[in-house]
């Protein structure tokens, strides 16, 4: 079997604070169990922008890391876009999700720009989110995840949302929603990771890629009887 | 209110709380109620002051090392070694050493402190020496972010009257250290052929070791480890030693002891009682603690955060032992379960766990299917997967997040005997 994925994984060095290195874990794990070969490669601040990506992920930072590489994200802003346009599947969690909008606006007033693949901004509020969370989502079913963010995140109307919010605070303290879709670009403030207890949205990232890249997408079960009891007792958990 | 007055009380409610099986801290509340300044006041008389011991991993045992090594220097010390670290705990633990005029007749005093409460402890006492750890990811959920965290540590540093011991392979709290007067601030760190062993977090996915290239000299330094001896160098003099102590993680925590006794002793420092006490120091409880349960040895292993999951599996060698991993996610142990994800469990991949329970034992499982690490069982109850896993003939390690521990501990105590967490 010579069908091989390339995984981008933006900014290890910098943003990858609560455990979003999961999320390649699970792709590159399930793509390998689901009979394709796999490549993670990394784009740290200072790289040249690797070609030939199939899936980019992206994770969470802190301030600091995020101060860190807004000059690098821009230079990389307009393969991204190409990559985007291109349906290239994406998942942007958190501190990247923030920077994959127009801007940041942090709570002493200044100005992160972000890349506007996402039309919306984000300004830093005075309390921090922190969570067990569910949302609902049309296609993805119900979603499980952990949210930790004081950044206030507001879509304009055109973009829509990844799901809507039925425990957990969201994008922002009155909107009701989480996150954000573009072509197959997630956005997304879950952490958990996410994709580990939502096999489902790893599946996907994995058929839009293959599909894109091979024609088609050859599936096996995997037992994601785990997954199932995790998401369970996690639904039951204090928030 | 008269200080004495306040003392009685406190004392009489720490006999009753005691008698009623309460909690560490209930006492300490009190007395602190009806008099604020009780702790002030009481460790001000302390000829030789008092030392802060905070950071994210390998309090306890650093602050029980410290004890011991001041002892062997013929001081007489003071802890709060109930492992109730909040300022109440002090205060609980200072009732029990007093006299009843509220004397305390020690020389020095040395508490461990939780990073957000050694805040507020250092606004009412300020500590001659401090000893700053490390600043690594810990219950994230309850701190915010890593920055503020090291930003905690900061005014903890600030506040100390005459020495900050600090961490040189920690990049935060170089960053602490340079930002106060160089004559307050001494290090201690790892031999280079030692610090390949200890990534850092900010390494810990790329796999390279920390940039930090100018780091200050240290007075004390972990040069070598091997299967039961250790290599400090200690104000330029190389001591090899026997330990007790198991793994890495607890040795490079011994040259964080070894720095801080030196700093307080300076000149008087006797290094051979120094040395010779340091081969006889044991771990806190539930820090590599070894019980013995049907002729086997059952090791408890506290597992809080990534970096202190990391270095458990990289001190431990599974290697003919059967392991488990217990879970849970109390607001003690952390609510978010990301952390796992951090954690690199191919160690675990050839020995397998037989294992996995708490309350997040499917989080767990989860993780370890993704590592392609086989599993024997999963059981959310922490009593019926003990029973179940004591049944191997094989020695046990059994990794366990904080209220998980407590939980097994008492089950365990059942059947063998084991030390009481007051």
């Amino acid at each position: 079997m010579n069908k091989k994925l390339r995984i981008l994984q933006l900014y290890p060095k910098d943003m990858n604070i609560y455990g979003d290195w999961g999320n390649v874990l699970v792709l590159k794990r399930r793509a390998e169990w689901h009979g394709y070969e796999t490549e993670v490669l990394e784009h740290d601040t200072g790289d040249d922008f690797p070609k030939d990506i199939d899936i980019v992920v992206g994770g969470g930072g802190q301030d600091s890391g995020q101060g860190r590489i807004q000059d690098d994200l821009q230079r990389a802003a307009p393969a991204i876009h190409r990559l985007a346009e291109k349906e290239v599947p994406m998942l942007v969690v958190c501190g990247l999700y923030q920077m994959f909008g127009k801007r940041f606006i942090t709570r002493q007033g200044q100005e992160i720009l972000g890349i506007g693949l996402f039309d919306m901004e984000t300004r830093g509020g005075d309390e921090r989110l922190i969570g067990n969370v569910i949302l609902q989502s049309d296609e993805f079913g119900e979603i499980v995840g952990y949210e930790n963010h004081s950044g206030l995140t507001n879509l304009s109307s055109s973009v829509k949302p990844l799901g809507t919010v039925v425990r957990g605070a969201g994008n922002n303290l009155s909107a009701g929603n989480e996150g954000a879709r573009y072509k197959n670009v997630i956005g997304t403030y879950l952490h958990g990771p996410l994709l580990p207890k939502n096999p489902e949205i790893a599946d996907w990232i994995l058929e839009k890629a293959c599909s894109k890249k091979f024609g088609d997408f050859t599936s096996t079960v995997i037992d994601d009887r785990l997954a199932d009891s995790a998401r369970e007792i996690a639904k039951t958990r204090p928030r | 209110m008269p200080a004495s007055f306040s003392v009685l009380l406190g004392k009489s409610v720490k006999k009753i709380a005691a008698l009623r099986g309460g909690g560490s801290a209930l006492p300490g509340l009190f007395v602190e109620k009806i008099n604020p300044s009780f702790i002030k006041n009481t460790l001000a008389q302390l000829p030789q002051g008092v030392v802060v011991v905070s950071g994210t991993n390998g309090k306890t045992t650093t602050t029980k090392m410290v004890v011991e090594l001041l002892e062997s220097q013929g001081l007489k010390v003071f802890t709060n070694r109930t492992g109730s670290n909040f300022t109440r705990g002090i205060a609980a633990a200072l009732l029990s050493e007093i006299d009843i005029r509220g004397k305390l007749d020690t020389d020095i005093a040395v508490l461990e402190l939780d990073e957000a409460h050694a805040i507020h402890f250092v606004r009412a006492v300020k500590p001659r020496y401090s000893l700053l750890l490390n600043v690594m990811r810990d219950q994230l959920d309850r701190f915010g972010e890593i920055d503020t965290t090291a930003k905690l540590l900061q005014t903890v540093a600030e506040a100390t009257e005459e020495t900050v011991v600090l961490n040189r392979e920690d990049p935060r709290l170089l960053a602490v250290g340079s930002s106060i007067e160089s004559n307050k601030v001494v290090y201690f760190g790892l031999s280079d052929n030692m610090r390949s062993e200890f990534p850092s977090d900010d390494d810990m996915r790329s796999d390279k070791l920390s940039n930090i290239t100018d780091r200050p000299p240290a007075i004390a330094t972990l040069d070598d480890l091997t299967e039961d001896s250790a290599v400090f160098d200690i104000n330029g003099s190389k001591h090899e030693t026997t330990l007790k102590l198991d793994g890495i993680y607890n040795t490079f925590n011994a040259a964080a002891a070894i720095a801080t006794v030196s700093a307080i002793l300076k000149d008087e420092l006797n290094i051979n009682s120094l040395v010779a006490r340091l081969a006889t120091v044991t771990p806190a409880f539930g820090r590599g603690e070894i019980l013995t349960i049907n002729n086997q040895p059952c090791e408890l292993v506290l597992v809080k955060n990534p970096s202190g999951f990391r270095l458990g599996l990289k001190s431990f060698k599974p290697d003919d032992y059967s392991t488990m991993i217990a879970i849970n996610d109390n607001y003690a142990d952390g609510r978010d379960m990301s952390w796992l994800w951090d954690v690199d469990f191919d160690s675990l991949k050839h020995e397998g766990v037989s294992m996995v329970s708490g309350i997040r034992a499917y989080d767990m499982a989860l993780r370890l299917q993704y590592e392609e690490v086989e599993i024997g069982e999963v059981i959310p109850s922490l009593k019926q997967a003990l029973e179940s896993f004591l049944q191997s003939d094989k020695p046990k390690r059994i990794y366990c997040s904080y209220t998980a521990m407590l939980a097994l501990r008492r089950e365990l105590g059942k059947i063998t005997e084991v030390e009481a967490v007051k």
